[in-house]
């Protein structure tokens, strides 16, 4: 004996699908509005002991001076990151271009030619990176670990461990290009400032809304299905490293600048737990398949702002490891409110 | 596109010889199977004869050890996924191949995204388009919205986008691993509506499943496969009934071989 079934739910009825238009932004935004109000929490949290510092807009200027590096690199680090990857060796790559852009400018290349020279290096050095961690199937973790230690290696000894200077190219149009100021109501806005801006903005197409950086998402959440849909998935994670390699160069080639024209051997190595700090505090999960580009920008201001904060703030030098780890930690249990795993 | 070039009933795709090998596990001894225009073939065997590796064979998922692929009498090679997608062969894999942190939209063009000359996403075009065949699909209990989650749907929803990512492109083949399981009487009927809509438009389907009832009221031809080995293959007029192919698949089970003598055949 069956019972005739109740008329169906007609699909027009049921709106449980169907959410307003906030709750999507912050379905589609939310990761990146987390690394925002981390940002501003740290900001208040900070002014709120010293509110006459915090309040004069020149008290930013060495923060803007300094934020550009770590900025494109963090979120060039994203899409490393959300393929699946690791990137540890990106700080030898900063070095190795900084030297290779200073070489060239010393032999009689323009600032702005060497520059392009210099990042056509630094995507040639990721393409390898890429290929050896790819083709050579080593997790990627210890293969850039590995090639870090080599490539700064080979940049000591062909350096022999000497500084290289061109104090007289600071005066050409190249080096007013990449620092020149621009003065806001006594904030003091430089050029490399501005490109990390332009760079972030160009990252955030290309994740969000470029076939390359649609397929780093699928590659990262779930490597299978997208090799079975028909995505190289190979060439995709070579891709991130090649990304990763353009920012380091262009990283290099602004570090060297805003250091008067010197490059030492070492640039770059402070790099690597500030950049992966950075892109963790601004959201960016660890498990692959989904990220944020602004997320890692306001990231990037974040870890900046704690050191020259906390100082600014009144804190003993001593503490600024401290309230570091205390941030880090923080924001990572927050994210993880955030948003868990969808499986 | 349609497939205009070729006759009805000739071959579209041949899989000859194919040797699959996991480590030590042969997969697949030399299975030849050939995939005719505008039939619906059932493809049948116990857990782990080897369906889902001939699929994924066929998808060029699987690159086999040994033996060719044919795609309308010329062999492509080398043989990947993109090759097949290429071919107009368009598979609902048995794991599904989601990506469940990203949207149904994003799932649907995954590997085919809509985009202008420079590699952008056509957002607009793309939304428009996963709206319109979730509608026309209809295959679900609530208002599909393109941009939901799909690690948020239940199992049958997500095999939903699966189903609509393979019919998105009208392919001339398509395989379906195991449709059907986890999904409800209704849907599952609407699984067979959508596999005769396909044969009615004169494309082919490839359908797997372990309901027997099931996979004879749909398909045309049978093609049964034990421990990588083909067993038996017929046209559904080789056989007096489903209760004829159960009782042959019983025996392939019981004493590993079954009485091809007692198919009848075919003019
Ligand atoms: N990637 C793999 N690695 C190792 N062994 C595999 C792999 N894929 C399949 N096999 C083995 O190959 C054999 C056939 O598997 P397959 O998935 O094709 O079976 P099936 O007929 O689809 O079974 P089911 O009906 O359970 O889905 C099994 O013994 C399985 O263990
Ligand atoms: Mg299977």
């Amino acid at each position: 004996m069956t019972t005739a079934p109740a008329p169906a739910r007609t699909a027009a009825t049921d709106k449980r699908g169907t959410p307003g238009f906030w709750r999507m932004f912050y379905r589609r935004n939310g990761r990146a509005l987390n690394a925002f109000v981390t940002f501003v929490l740290v900001w208040a949290f900070f002014a709120a002991n010293n509110p006459t510092l915090f309040l004069i807009p020149a008290y930013y200027n060495a923060f803007l001076f300094s934020v550009p590096a770590t900025i494109i690199m963090t979120t060039a680090l994203v899409f490393v990151i959300v393929s699946g990857e690791l990137d540890l060796a990106f700080p030898s790559v900063i070095g190795a271009a900084g030297g290779l852009f200073m070489t060239l400018v010393i032999s009689g290349v323009p600032i702005l030619a060497a520059a392009a020279l210099t990042m056509l290096g630094g995507a040639a050095l990721g393409t390898a990176i890429g290929a050896i961690v790819v083709y050579g199937k080593i997790s990627s973790l210890v293969a850039t670990l590995g090639l870090n230690f080599f490539i700064v290696g080979i940049v000591n000894l062909l350096a022999q461990g000497k500084n290289i200077e061109s104090r007289d190219s600071v005066s050409t149009f190249g080096y007013a290009f990449f620092t020149g100021k621009w003065e806001i109501f006594g904030l003091q806005v430089p050029n490399h400032f501005l490109i990390a801006v332009v760079w972030t903005a160009l990252c955030y197409v290309l994740f969000r809304y470029h076939r390359f950086g649609i397929r780093v998402q699928m590659v990262g959440d779930n490597p299978d299905s997208a090799r079975q849909m028909g995505i190289n998935i190979d060439r995709i994670r070579v891709g991130v490293f090649v990304w990763s390699g353009l920012a380091a160069a262009l990283c290099g080639v602004i570090l060297v600048q805003t250091a008067n024209m010197v490059w030492f051997p070492t640039s770059g190595k402070a790099y690597l737990l500030i950049a992966l700090a950075a892109l963790f505090v601004g959201g960016t999960p660890t498990w692959g398949g989904v990220g944020t580009i602004w997320g890692a920008f306001f990231g990037a201001l974040t870890v900046t702002l704690i050191p020259s904060g906390a100082v600014g703030a009144g804190f003993a030098g001593f503490w600024t490891d401290f309230i570091f780890g205390l941030v880090i930690i923080l924001t990572m249990v927050a994210h993880r409110f955030g948003g868990a795993r969808v499986r | 596109m349609a497939p205009a070039d070729i006759a009805p009933g000739a071959p579209i795709v041949e899989l000859r010889n194919i040797v699959k090998r996991f480590g030590s596990v042969e997969a697949l001894s030399g299975v030849s199977l050939t995939v005719r225009r505008g039939e619906v073939l059932g493809l049948l065997g116990d857990n782990g004869a080897g369906k889902s590796t001939l699929v994924k064979t066929l998808a060029g998922v699987h690159d086999p050890d040994g033996g060719e692929v044919l795609v309308r009498g010329r062999r492509v090679s080398p043989w990947t996924p993109l090759a097949a997608r290429n071919a107009g062969i368009e598979t609902v894999f048995q794991d599904r191949a989601l990506a469940p942190q990203h949207s149904i939209v994003t799932n649907v063009f995954m590997g085919r995204e809509i985009t202008n000359a420079l590699g952008l996403i056509r957002v607009r075009k793309q939304t428009d388009e996963a709206n319109r065949l979730m509608r026309e699909i209809g295959f679900t209990s609530r208002v599909f919205n393109p941009d939901s989650t799909v690690g948020h749907l239940s199992g049958g929803e997500r095999q939903g986008v699966a189903i609509a990512r393979a019919l998105y492109n009208n392919a001339d083949v398509i395989v379906l691993d195991e449709p059907t399981t986890a999904l409800s009487l209704t849907e599952t009927q609407k699984v067979f509506r959508f596999v005769r809509a396909v044969k009615d438009s004169g494309r082919t389907v490839v359908f797997i499943g372990h309901n027997i009832h099931h996979v004879w009221d749909i398909a045309d031809r049978f093609f049964v496969i034990d421990r990588g080995r083909m067993a038996f293959e017929g046209e559904k007029a080789a056989f007096t009934g489903a209760d004829h192919l159960i009782g042959m698949m019983h025996q392939l089970a019981e004493t590993g071989r079954a009485d091809i003598a007692t198919l009848r055949q075919s003019a």
